[in-house]
C-alpha cells in the first residue's frame, strides 16, 4: 500500500567515508615511500630472524632489501587506497583498515632492521606477554561493563593485586599470591559494587576513588613495610611451561605454547567468557541487566544482584592480572608499576567491542606497539625512545576516538539502577 | 526499549503528579505569590552551614581511618597487641599523635609562636613562625588552579582527569617563555610568560574537547592518556638542548629568569604571590560561572546537554571552550611552581596536583569559593606530610591515602550519613555527573 | 483462572495512588479498566504484577491469597503484563526476548537452547495468530510487531491473566482492530484480560465489564450494555465535561512558515519525512495527526532547527532559513517541545532561569557577557504571574515543579517573546484536565492575536478540538489535508493507516467505520469521542 515515492534529492555532494579513507590510504602510502623507501640507504639490507632459541627445526632468515620492500610495501599500500576511493569494501571496512595497518607497520619494521637483524618471534612473544595484563583489564572490564557498570577502577585493582601477590607470594609461595591477590581484587570489587550501587555514587567517582586510594595505599606500605623487610618483596615466580609437541611448531609454537601459566590462565579465560556470555542462560541475563535492567527486572531477573556479582568477579580477575605482573613478570613491587595499563585494558575492551576474544585482539595490538618500542631502543633505532614510549597511548587516544570503528557500549552502561 | 525508542515520562516518578488538580499541584497554598524576595541572609547561612557538615565529617572519617592507617603499619605494635594490649593502645596513641601532630606543625605551626612574633615585630621570628603557614599556602597555590580546571570542567558535565598532563605542559611553556627573551622588563616578561603558561595548558585541553566534541570520544580516557603522553614530552624536552640546563647530564631545565619570577610576598618566605593570582582567578571563574552568558550556557549544558541544544547553544562550542579554559587553567598551576625566583622544571615535579583537584572539585561542590577552601585544606595537609615524614618516618603516601578516603566520603553522602545517623536535609538532590562512554 | 483485588491502597511519598481498591476478573472475561491520566491504573496493575508491593489489602488467585514478592512470583501465578514501554532489548532478537527469564537450557552450565525456544515461539505464535519472525532483531522491528513480542512474552509462559497497558497508543485503528480480534481469541479460550485505557470507543467496543478509577479509588463496575460514553466520562472526570472546546473561527492572513518538499533522515538513516509541504498562515492553527513513528518528531525537528534536513526548504515570514535551533529562534518561531523535561527545560536550573533558556544571551537579560539578574527575576516575577504558574518561589529548581506547571513555564517562555509562528509537539501530553484546558485556551487565543500555529499531537481530539485545518502524516507524507467539517474519526483513522477513502465504496467505508467506533458513531468536527480527558499517561 506504499504510494509511489518522490524522487529523494540529496543534498549537496559530500565526500563519501570511502572516498575520505581511500585518499588518507594513498597518502599513507607516499608517507611510506619517503619516509621508509627514501629514508633507507640504496643498498641496506634487512634481515628479520624467525627462530627462537628453543626450536629444533630452524627456518632460514628472511633476508629483504631494505627500500625496495618499502617501496613495494608501498605500493600495495596505493593500490588498497585506490581500490578504496573508487569502490569502498562497504562491511569489510574494519579488515581494510587492518591490512593497510599492517602494510605501514611492516615498511615500519623493514626501515627500521636496515643493515641489522631483528628477530621476530621475540618481538611477537614480547607483545604476547606484554598484552596480558591488558587482557586481563580489559576482560574485568567487559564483565562489569556487559552488565552495566562502568569500571575505571581497573588500574587501582591491578596495582593492589601485584601488591599482595608479591607480599602473600613471599609469605605463602606463589600459589598463595595469586589467591590472595583474586581476593583482594575481588574485595575492591565489592566495595565499588557498594559504592555505585547501594550508595549511588558516580560509578567514575567511584572507580578514581579506588585508583587513588589503591595507589597511595601501596606506595604507603611499599614504602614503610617493604623497605624495611624486603624478604616480603621478593616472591618466587612461576617458570614458563612449554607445552609438548606444540612447542616446537616454527614461529608460532614458542610464542603460544612456551608460557607461564598465567597466559595458558588466560587463554582459559577468554574462551569460557566468551561461551558464558554468549551461549548460556548466565549471560543472556547479565547482557539484559546491561542493556535494558528495566526489561530484565519485569522478567524476574535480579538487576543489582547480577551487578554486584558481576562486578566482585571484574575485581577478581583484574586481581589476578596484578598477581601476573609480579608472579609472572618483573618479581617484586614498585610503587604505581602499572603506569596505566588497567586504563589501556579499557581502551582494549571499547576497542574489542566489549567483547572477551576481541579485547584480546586489540590488547595484542597495544601488546606490539608497546613490545616495539623496547625493541626499537635496543636496536638503536634513530628516534627517541620517548616518543616510542608514547606510541600506545596515542594508539589508545585513536581507537577510543572512534577513528578506527565504532561499537556500542551496552545500552544502560554507566546508569545506576533504582527500584521503586 | 519503548514503542518508539523513545524515553517517556512514565519510568520514572508514578503518574500522581500528574494528575494532581491545579490547587493540590503545589507543596505552596493555592493564593502564595511566588516568593518575591530573594532567599534572606539567615536562610542562606543556614544553608551554607547545613553543607558544610558533610564535607566535615568526611575529613574528620578520612583523618580516623588515616589514623588507623598508621597503627595498624607499625609492625612493633602490631605485634605488641598480642602481649601486652595496654602498651600497644599506648604507643598506638602515642604513634596517631606524633603522626598528626607533626602534620598539623608543620602545616600550620605553633599558633603561641605566631603571637609571640607579631607582637614582637622581630621580622626573623615573624618569618621563622609564619613559615609552615606560608609552605601551606604554597602548596595550596597550584592546587586552587587544578581546582578550578576540574570544577569548571564539572560544571559543563566533563571529566577533565587530565589537569595533571596540563600543567606539566603548561609549565613547560611557562619555563621555557620563562628563560627566553631576556631583556625584558618583568612587568612584561611575567604577564608573557604566565600566557605562555595559560597557552600550553589550554592546548592540552583542547585535544580531548574537540574529540569529545567532534567525535564523541569520552574524555576520562583521553585526557588520562594525553597524561602519560604528556610525562613523556616532557621527559623528552629535558633532555634535549633547547630545553636542558648547559652542562646538566639529569633531566633538569635552565633557570627562569629573574624577570619572569614572580615575588615572594614576604622575604625570606616561599609563597608568592601566585597565591593571590590564584585568588584572582578564582574570582574569575566564580563570575565566569554565575554572572556570565558563558557561564550560563557552560552550566545549561552540563545540566542537560538536550536542553541546552533546543534553547540553540553551541554544545561542541562550550565543551571545546571549556576544556580550553579548564586546560588554561591547570596551566597556570603548573607556570604557578615555575615562575619563581629561581624556578625550574623538572619531570614529576607535581605531587599529584591534577589528581588532587579532583577531590577539591567534589568538596567545594564546584563552586569556587569551595575550592579555595578546599584547596587551602589540602596544601595545609601536603605541607605536613614532609614534617611528618621527616619527624615520624611515616611516609607523605598517607596523605594520599586520607585524601582518597575524603572524596569517597564526599562522593558518597549518604554512606557519611549512615555512619553518624544524619537525617537527609530538606530538598536534597543527588547530583548525577555521567553517563557511561555514551555521552 | 479467578483473580480478586481486595482493598488495595499503595502509597506514595505525598501522593495517595490507590485506595482501597477492589475488583475481580473471572476467567475468560475481558475486563477494561478505564480513567484518565493519574487515576491511579498502571500502579495498581505494577502492584498486581509484583513490581510494587501494596501498602493495604490482599491479592486473591482462584479464592487464596497470595504475595508477590516480584514479577518472578506473579509470572509464576500466572500473570503476564504486556507494558505500555515496551520492555525490550533492542540488541537481542526475539527469540532471546521471550525466552529471557525462563530460558530453555541443555546441560549442567545453562547453555542455551535456541532451537527449542525458537520452536515453543512459533507454536505460540501460530495458536493465536501472532505472526513473528523469531529471528529478528527487536530494533529493527516496527512497533505493532514488537507489541506482538510482547504479547507472545506473556502467553509463552503460560499466563492466565494477561495485563494489557494502553495497548493501542501506539497502532492505527486498523491494527487496533487486528489486536481486538487477538484479545477475544484468547478470551475464548480460557485466558482473562485486563485492559487498561483511557479510550472510551475501546471499552465500549471490546470489554465484557468495565472498572471506572478515578484519583485512585474504583468508580463504578458496569457493563456496555449498561451505559454509554458520555456517561462513562463523567465518571472518569467526575464533572460534566464538555466534550467540544468551543472556539471563535480562524481568520488566517499571510503564510508564516512553509515547508516546500522536506526530506529528513531520522536516527537510523532512514528516512523520515519524504518530501513533505506545509503552509501555516497566521492567524491559524494546523493540526498534524497520525499515529507516533510516521515522522512528526523528525518534522517538528526539521523545522525547529534540531535536526539536519537532507533537501527541500523552509521558510518563516518568507525567507528561507537555516536549520540551526539559535537562527530559528530569532526568526520568531516559538517550539514547545515534545518532552519538556529531556528538552525543554534544565533540570537543576530555577524557574527563572528556565524562563530565559534561550533568551539569555539577548538584551535586556545580559548585556555583552554580563547576565542582567535584576531583569531577569523581575520578567520572572512578571511570567509567574501572568501564567499562574505554581511554585514557591522562582529560584525554586524546575524539576521540583508538577508537569502542568512545568509546561506552563515553557509555554510562558515562548508566549513572553515577539514570535510569529508557534511549533507545539505534544503539547499536553501527561497532563491533567486542567492543564490541557489552560493550555488550549492560551494557544487559541494567540492565534487571535495573529499567530501561526502547528500543532502535532497523536490525541485525536486535541487535533480536533484546535485545528483549524488537519493534516495527517503517514510513512513521513501528509496524505490528507482536511477541513474539520470533513474530519471525522472514520476518515482520520483511515488516513493515519495509510488507506486512501477514495478508493473504496461506501459500503466498505461504513464496515470499517462499525468496527472502529463500536456503533457509536461521531460524526462532524469537534466532537471528542475519543474520550474526555485526553493526553497520554
Amino acid at each position: 500500500m506504499t504510494a509511489a515515492a518522490r524522487p529523494i534529492v540529496l543534498g549537496p555532494l559530500a565526500l563519501r567515508r570511502h572516498q575520505v579513507s581511500g585518499l588518507a590510504y594513498i597518502a599513507i602510502a607516499a608517507l611510506i615511500a619517503v619516509a621508509f623507501g627514501a629514508g633507507a640507504s640504496a643498498d641496506s639490507v634487512s634481515t628479520f630472524d624467525l627462530n627462537a632459541r628453543s626450536v629444533e627445526i630452524k627456518l632460514p632468515l628472511v633476508v629483504l632489501p631494505t627500500a625496495a620492500t618499502a617501496y613495494a610495501l608501498a605500493l600495495a599500500c596505493a593500490f588498497i587506497g585506490a581500490a578504496q576511493l573508487a569502490r569502498g569494501f562497504g562491511a569489510r571496512r574494519g579488515l581494510v583498515l587492518g591490512l593497510v595497518a599492517l602494510v605501514t607497520v611492516s615498511a615500519f619494521l623493514v626501515w627500521a632492521a636496515s643493515d641489522r637483524s631483528m628477530n621476530l618471534v621475540g618481538v611477537l612473544g614480547a607483545s604476547l606477554q606484554r598484552a596480558t595484563p591488558f587482557t586481563f583489564a580489559a576482560l574485568s572490564g567487559v564483565l562489569c561493563e556487559r552488565a552495566g557498570v562502568v569500571n575505571i577502577a581497573i588500574e587501582g585493582m591491578l596495582l593492589t593485586g601485584a601488591f599482595t601477590a608479591a607480599v602473600a607470594g613471599s609469605l605463602l609461595g606463589p600459589w598463595g599470591g595469586v589467591l590472595a591477590a583474586i581476593a583482594v581484587g575481588g574485595l575492591l570489587g565489592a566495595v565499588l559494587a557498594v559504592l555505585a550501587i547501594r550508595y549511588g555514587v558516580d560509578q567514575i567517582i567511584a572507580g578514581m576513588v579506588i585508583n587513588v586510594f589503591a595507589t597511595g595505599i601501596t606506595a604507603f606500605l611499599s614504602a614503610r613495610v617493604l623497605t624495611d623487610v624486603p624478604s616480603l618483596n621478593a616472591p618466587e615466580r612461576f617458570a614458563p611451561i612449554a607445552l609438548p609437541v606444540l612447542s616446537d611448531i616454527p614461529v608460532a609454537g614458542p610464542i603460544l605454547f612456551e608460557n607461564n601459566v598465567f597466559v595458558y590462565a588466560l587463554f582459559g579465560l577468554i574462551a569460557l567468557l566468551h561461551v558464558a556470555l554468549f551461549h548460556t542462560r548466565w549471560g543472556l541475563r547479565v547482557r539484559a541487566v546491561g542493556e535494558h535492567p528495566r526489561a530484565a527486572d519485569t522478567v524476574g531477573i535480579n538487576v543489582l544482584g547480577t551487578r554486584y556479582r558481576n562486578v566482585i568477579l571484574g575485581g577478581m580477575v583484574a586481581g589476578l592480572g596484578g598477581a601476573f605482573l609480579i608472579l609472572g613478570s618483573t618479581g617484586r613491587f614498585d610503587r604505581d608499576m602499572t603506569a596505566g595499563r588497567g586504563f589501556i585494558g579499557l581502551a582494549a575492551m571499547i576497542f574489542g567491542a566489549w567483547t572477551p576474544i576481541g579485547s584480546f585482539l586489540a590488547s595484542l595490538v597495544f601488546g606490539f606497539a608497546d613490545s616495539l618500542q623496547a625493541r626499537l631502543a635496543i636496536l638503536n633505532v634513530p628516534i627517541p625512545s620517548e616518543l616510542l614510549l608514547m606510541v600506545p597511548y596515542l594508539v589508545t587516544i585513536l581507537v577510543v576516538a572512534g577513528l578506527v570503528g565504532r561499537a556500542r557500549a551496552p545500552a544502560a552502561d554507566g546508569r545506576p539502577y533504582e527500584k521503586e | 526499549m519503548t514503542n518508539d525508542g523513545r524515553a517517556s515520562e512514565v519510568d520514572r516518578a508514578p503518574e500522581a503528579g500528574a494528575g494532581q488538580p491545579p490547587e493540590a499541584g503545589q507543596p505552596a497554598g493555592p493564593g502564595e505569590p511566588a516568593g518575591a524576595a530573594a532567599r534572606s541572609l539567615s536562610g542562606r547561612l543556614a544553608g551554607l552551614a547545613g553543607s558544610l557538615v558533610i564535607p566535615i565529617l568526611a575529613i574528620f572519617s578520612g583523618l580516623v581511618i588515616g589514623a588507623f592507617v598508621i597503627v595498624l603499619s607499625d609492625l612493633k605494635v602490631v605485634g605488641l597487641w598480642t602481649s601486652d594490649p595496654g602498651a600497644a593502645f599506648a604507643a598506638s596513641v602515642r604513634d596517631v599523635a606524633n603522626a598528626y601532630g607533626a602534620l598539623f606543625a608543620g602545616s600550620l605551626g605553633d599558633p603561641g609562636k605566631i603571637v609571640a612574633a607579631i607582637s614582637s615585630g622581630d621580622p626573623e621570628q615573624m618569618t621563622r613562625a609564619l613559615r609552615p603557614i606560608s609552605e601551606s599556602l604554597l602548596s595550596a597555590t597550584p592546587l586552587i588552579f587544578t581546582g578550578l580546571s576540574v570544577g569548571l570542567g564539572f560544571r559543563s558535565g566533563l571529566f577533565n582527569i587530565g589537569a595533571e598532563g596540563q600543567l606539566y605542559v603548561g609549565a613547560l611553556f611557562a619555563v621555557v617563555a620563562g628563560f627566553s627573551f631576556a631583556g625584558l622588563p618583568p612587568v612584561i616578561h611575567i604577564p608573557v610568560a604566565i600566557a605562555f603558561g595559560f597557552l600550553g595548558g589550554a592546548l592540552w585541553g583542547f585535544v580531548p574537547g574537540l574529540l569529545k566534541a567532534r567525535t564523541g570520544a569520552h574524555e576520562v580516557i583521553v585526557t588520562i592518556m594525553l597524561n602519560y603522553v604528556a610525562y613523556r614530552f616532557i621527559d623528552l624536552a629535558l633532555k634535549n638542548a633547547p630545553v636542558q640546563r648547559e652542562g646538566a647530564t639529569n633531566p633538569i631545565s635552565k633557570f627562569v629568569l629573574d624577570s619572569a619570577a614572580v615575588p615572594f610576598i614576604i622575604p625570606g618566605l616561599r609563597v608568592t604571590w601566585w597565591f593571590v593570582i590564584a585568588l584572582v582567578a578564582a574570582a574569575v571563574i566564580s563570575w565566569l560561572l554565575f554572572k556570565s552568558t558563558k557561564g550560563f550556557e557552560f552550566r545549561a549544558v552540563g545540566l542537560n546537554p538536550h536542553a541546552a541544544r533546543y534553547a540553540g547553544m553551541n554544545i561542541a562550542l562550550t565543551t571545546v571552550l571549556t576544556m580550553v579554559i579548564a586546560g588554561g587553567l591547570a596551566g597556570l598551576a603548573g607556570a604557578s611552581v615555575m615562575l619563581v625566583p629561581q624556578g625550574k622544571l623538572t619531570p614529576g615535579f607535581s605531587p599529584g596536583y591534577g589528581f588532587d583537584a579532583i577531590a577539591l572539585a567534589l568538596l567545594g561542590k564546584s563552586r569556587p569559593a569551595g575550592i579555595v577552601a578546599a584547596a587551602i585544606l589540602f596544601g595545609v595537609l601536603r605541607a605536613g606530610a614532609t614534617p611528618m615524614q621527616a619527624a615520624t618516618a611515616i611516609p607523605i603516601d598517607l596523605v594520599v591515602v586520607v585524601q582518597a578516603l575524603v572524596i569517597m566520603f564526599i562522593a558518597a553522602p549518604a554512606l557519611v550519613r549512615g555512619i553518624y545517623r544524619l537525617r537527609l536535609p530538606k530538598g536534597a538532590q543527588a547530583e548525577v555527573f555521567s553517563k557511561g562512554w555514551g555521552s | 483462572m479467578k483473580l480478586e483485588l481486595r482493598g488495595i491502597t499503595k502509597r506514595f511519598p505525598g501522593v495517595l495512588a490507590n485506595e482501597k481498591i477492589s475488583l475481580t476478573v473471572e476467567p475468560g472475561e475481558i475486563h477494561a479498566l478505564l480513567g484518565e491520566n493519574g487515576a491511579g491504573k498502571t500502579t495498581l496493575m505494577n502492584v498486581l504484577y509484583g513490581l510494587y508491593h501494596p501498602d493495604e489489602g490482599e491479592i486473591l488467585v482462584d479464592e487464596r491469597p497470595v504475595h508477590f514478592q516480584g514479577p518472578g512470583d506473579a509470572i509464576a501465578a500466572g500473570i503476564g503484563m504486556v507494558h505500555q514501554n515496551f520492555m525490550l532489548v533492542g540488541v537481542f532478537t526475539v527469540t532471546e526476548n521471550v525466552m529471557l527469564g525462563a530460558e530453555s537450557v541443555r546441560g549442567p552450565v545453562g547453555l542455551l537452547d535456541l532451537p527449542d525456544a525458537r520452536r515453543r515461539i512459533v507454536e505460540v505464535s501460530e495458536r493465536h495468530g501472532l505472526r513473528v519472525d523469531p529471528d529478528a532483531r527487536i530494533e529493527d522491528l516496527p512497533v505493532g510487531v514488537r507489541q506482538r513480542v510482547e504479547i507472545i512474552k506473556a502467553l509463552y509462559r503460560r499466563s492466565e491473566v494477561l495485563i494489557l497497558d494502553e495497548p493501542t497508543a501506539v497502532l492505527t485503528p486498523q491494527e487496533s482492530d487486528e489486536l481486538f480480534e487477538i484479545m477475544r481469541s484468547l478470551a475464548a479460550s480460557g485466558a482473562s484480560i485486563i485492559f487498561i485505557t483511557h479510550k472510551l470507543d475501546e471499552v465500549m467496543a471490546i470489554a465484557d465489564r468495565i472498572t471506572v478509577l478515578r484519583r485512585g479509588r474504583v468508580v463504578g463496575t458496569t457493563r456496555p450494555a449498561e451505559t454509554d460514553q458520555e456517561q462513562l466520562a463523567t465518571m472518569m472526570v467526575g464533572r460534566d465535561v464538555e466534550l467540544v472546546v468551543s472556539k471563535p473561527p480562524a481568520r488566517p492572513g499571510e503564510p508564516v512558515l512553509e515547508v516546500r518538499g522536506l526530506v529528513v533522515r531520522d536516527d537510523r538513516d532512514q528516512v523520515a519525512v519524504n518530501g513533505v509541504d506545509l503552509v501555516v498562515r497566521a492567524g491559524e492553527i494546523v493540526a498534524v495527526a497520525g499515529v507516533q513513528g510516521n515522522g512528526q518528531t523528525e518534522l517538528v525537528e526539521a523545522i525547529t532547527g534540531l535536526r539536519p534536513i537532507e533537501a527541500g526548504e523552509i521558510r518563516i515570514g518568507g525567507r528561507a532559513v537555516r536549520p540551526d535551533p539559535r537562527q530559528i529562534f530569532l526568526a520568531g518561531v516559538g517550539h514547545i517541545p515534545e518532552d519538556r523535561s529531556d528538552n525543554g527545560l534544565v533540570a537543576g536550573f530555577t524557574v527563572a532561569e528556565n524562563l530565559v533558556l534561550n533568551t539569555y544571551f539577548l538584551e535586556p537579560y545580559s548585556h555583552g557577557l554580563r547576565l542582567d539578574r535584576e531583569r531577569i527575576v523581575a520578567d520572572a516575577l512578571e511570567a509567574v504571574r501572568a501564567f499562574d504558574i505554581r511554585t514557591p518561589s522562582i529560584f525554586n529548581d524546575v524539576a521540583n515543579l508538577s508537569g502542568g506547571n512545568q509546561q506552563k513555564v515553557i509555554v510562558a517562555r515562548e508566549f513572553r517573546r515577539p514570535i510569529r509562528a508557534l511549533v507545539a509537539a505534544q503539547p499536553t501530553r501527561g497532563l491533567d484536565v486542567g492543564s490541557i484546558e489552560y493550555i488550549h485556551k492560551r494557544i487559541v487565543a494567540k492565534r487571535d492575536e495573529g499567530l501561526a500555529v502547528l500543532i502535532v499531537s497523536t490525541e485525536l481530539d486535541e487535533v480536533l478540538a484546535l485545528g483549524d485545518r488537519i493534516a495527517v502524516m503517514y510513512q513521513g507524507r501528509i496524505v490528507g489535508i482536511l477541513e474539520p467539517a470533513e474530519a471525522t474519526l472514520e476518515r482520520l483513522g483511515l488516513l493515519m493507516g495509510g488507506a486512501h477513502p477514495e478508493d473504496r465504496t461506501a459500503e466498505e467505508i461504513a464496515a470499517l467505520a462499525g468496527t472502529i467506533t463500536g456503533g457509536g458513531a461521531a460524526a462532524g468536527g469537534g466532537a471528542a469521542a475519543g474520550g474526555g480527558a485526553g493526553g497520554a499517561p
